[in-house]
């Protein structure tokens, strides 16, 4: 109907009007993308750019109010002092774990979930993925009523009946880091199970039908076909897990609220937070996080090297 | 070989089951909790001591008190941000998204480079700089405090460019020739095509907005403007008496989700892969 009518009226229209119109077109059609694309420019040079150029200018100042002076390279001096490698050795020691965890073990339970002969799948798949709908904080407070100091605990009264002492878990290094590592591997395990789901499910038939009339096992099978063809998933899985691990916050401040006790729960953000927003040492703070954003960016910059370059080879 | 196929079934159940239970575990731990006295829960931690007279519905009444009653309130901001973020940064995004795919204009490739970098880089450490301008803007302690900063989502931008590059361009040309204007042809023919990414998108952003902790944290500055979990977090001080609200609001606060989540699962699956499988 619509083009019924939209079609009577260009006819109605005189030669010259319609040439107007189409110029008009024309240059809408010209201009139309940059009015499309506007939000994201203005949004990258209002809290983006503007934000890191701030950053890296208050990195070289002291702050205080009423009160900025360039201060040189002091803020980055400041830098070696035993709170910030605390922080930078938690945080890295913390995305260890979870690269060790969070990719393996999805990786098998995706291609065991992927396999015709696995009964109820589908129940398997959403159970596992259920924990990524809580927010931090509602596991934080799951976790602490489950890890809770009383010997009568749910984690100590499991710990006392398989013959260990009951631990004070939010007041130790290594407690504290399992808490920390626990609580991201179960909220983000069944997200890693769906990539690593999706990347199985692209993975043509045929190479598997080939190995089997080549007479490949099943074990043959996963280490020739499915790792190698895993690959991309991997390394799409490899870097957000960097860059989430290195960015944490969260997964402490639930347990202490920035105020660990011996500094056991400090990464790099939360030192940022504290300097930034508790002991407002804005350019201190501006420092930490142009060092964090150079940690990630260079992981993550080697690590697709050399996954790039072995990528390369293969072809 | 029947044998073994038989035995790996059985070890697969057994192993996913072990996995699911693990999963799932906390949330009945929660739902226990949430039916016993509360004071004594968060400091000493839950045990498994059931004693059908102690349980009550003493913390879920709670929240219906007077000194419970805030809980609403971060309810109601939790819903609105969450609500107001989706739909605002669903129709932005989107639309760079399109331009990027659809349309060969200067910039595009550089434009397209900003927001792949952008996806890498923690806006966390750009916090100080971005509070001092919500502060400049007015912005401070509002829902827009909250939403402006992060509307235009360069991973949602990037999926809806993927999702767009793979729709019929006849359409467009057709639509042209009818007269309709290069907005109409978004809003009135691309638009409704690309659905299942609005959908997929929508809930993953809502998921996100519904949990985002850190930049809330910051922005918003008073109670009556906190959203769930700014306002549950402050309940979580080891001294606090209010872990009444603590553990009922959170129970309150993961139903609708789950909820949601057994109508669209397919959607919510859809929307956290998209990035992996397209390289």
């Amino acid at each position: 109907m619509k083009q019924e009518s939209s079609l009577s009226k260009s006819s109605e229209l005189s030669v010259g009007s319609r040439l107007k119109r189409d110029r008009k077109k024309i240059l809408s059609a010209k201009y139309t993308p940059y009015i499309m694309i506007a939000p994201f420019v203005i949004s990258f040079l209002l809290f983006f750019l503007y934000p890191i150029i701030k950053t890296v200018i208050m990195s070289f100042q002291s702050i205080y109010p009423g009160e900025t002076t360039f201060i040189g390279w002091e803020n980055y001096r400041k830098l070696f002092n035993p709170r910030f490698y605390t922080a930078v050795f938690n945080t890295a020691v913390y995305t260890l774990w979870t690269l060790i965890i969070l990719i393996p073990i999805p990786m098998i339970l995706a291609v065991i979930l992927n396999s015709k002969l696995t009964p109820w799948r589908n129940v398997f798949r959403s159970a596992l993925f259920i924990p990524a709908l809580t927010s931090v904080i509602v596991a934080g407070v799951i976790f602490r009523l489950i890890f809770g100091e009383s010997e009568l605990s749910l984690a100590n009264s499991l710990l006392t009946m398989l013959g260990f002492s009951p631990q004070q878990w939010m007041m130790n290094w290594g407690t504290g880091m399992f808490l920390m590592v626990f609580l991201a591997s179960w909220r983000w395990m069944g997200v890693n199970i769906l990539y690593f789901l999706a990347g199985l499910q692209n993975i043509p038939k045929e190479l598997y039908e080939a190995a089997e009339i080549d007479g490949a096992g099943p074990i043959k099978k996963f280490f020739r076909i499915t790792l190698p063809m895993l690959k991309p998933v991997t390394i799409y899985v490899l870097t957000i897990s960097i860059y989430g691990g290195f960015r944490m916050f969260e997964e402490s401040y639930v347990y202490w609220e920035n105020n660990s006790p011996g500094d056991i729960g400090l990464t790099i953000t939360g030192y940022i937070y504290q300097e930034g927003f508790q002991n407002f040492d804005l350019g201190f703070a501006a420092a930490i996080g142009l060092v964090l954003l150079l940690i990630i960016l260079l992981i993550n910059t080697v690590q697709l090297q050399f996954f790039g370059l072995f990528r390369k080879e293969n072809s | 070989m029947m044998k073994r196929r038989w035995m790996l079934k059985v070890l697969s159940v057994i192993l996913l089951t072990c996995f699911a239970m693990v999963a799932l575990f906390p949330f009945a731990a929660l739902l226990l909790a949430s039916f016993k006295p509360a004071n004594e829960l968060m400091r000493f931690g839950l045990n498994l001591q059931l004693d059908p007279e102690e349980m009550n519905l003493q913390n879920y009444l709670y929240l219906f008190t007077k000194e419970g009653k805030i809980y609403w309130t971060w309810y109601k901001n939790s819903l609105l941000i969450t609500l107001l973020f989706t739909l605002i940064t669903l129709f932005l995004s989107s639309m760079v998204g399109y331009a990027l795919a659809i349309y060969n204009f200067k910039g595009k490739n550089a434009i397209l480079f900003l927001v792949l970098f952008l996806m890498m880089i923690p806006l966390e450490i750009l916090m100080l700089p971005l509070f001092e301008e919500m502060i400049a803007f007015r912005l401070v302690d509002t829902y827009g405090g909250v939403i402006i900063p992060f509307a235009v989502s360069p991973f949602a931008v990037f999926f809806f460019r993927q999702y767009a590059l793979g729709l019929p361009k006849e359409l467009i040309d057709a639509a042209r020739i009818d007269g309709c204007s290069e907005f109409g042809i978004y809003l009135r023919i691309m638009g409704p095509l690309m659905l299942p990414a609005f959908g997929a998108m929508g809930i993953l952003q809502g998921l996100n907005s519904w949990n985002n902790f850190l930049w809330p944290l910051i922005v918003l500055r008073t109670d009556e403007m906190f959203t769930l979990p700014i306002g549950l977090a402050g309940l979580l001080t080891p001294y606090g008496n209010n872990y009444d609200v603590l553990i009922s609001g959170s129970v309150l606060a993961v139903l609708p989700i789950l909820v949601l989540f057994f109508l669209l699962q397919r959607y919510f699956i859809s929307g956290l892969t998209i990035g992996a499988i397209k390289e």
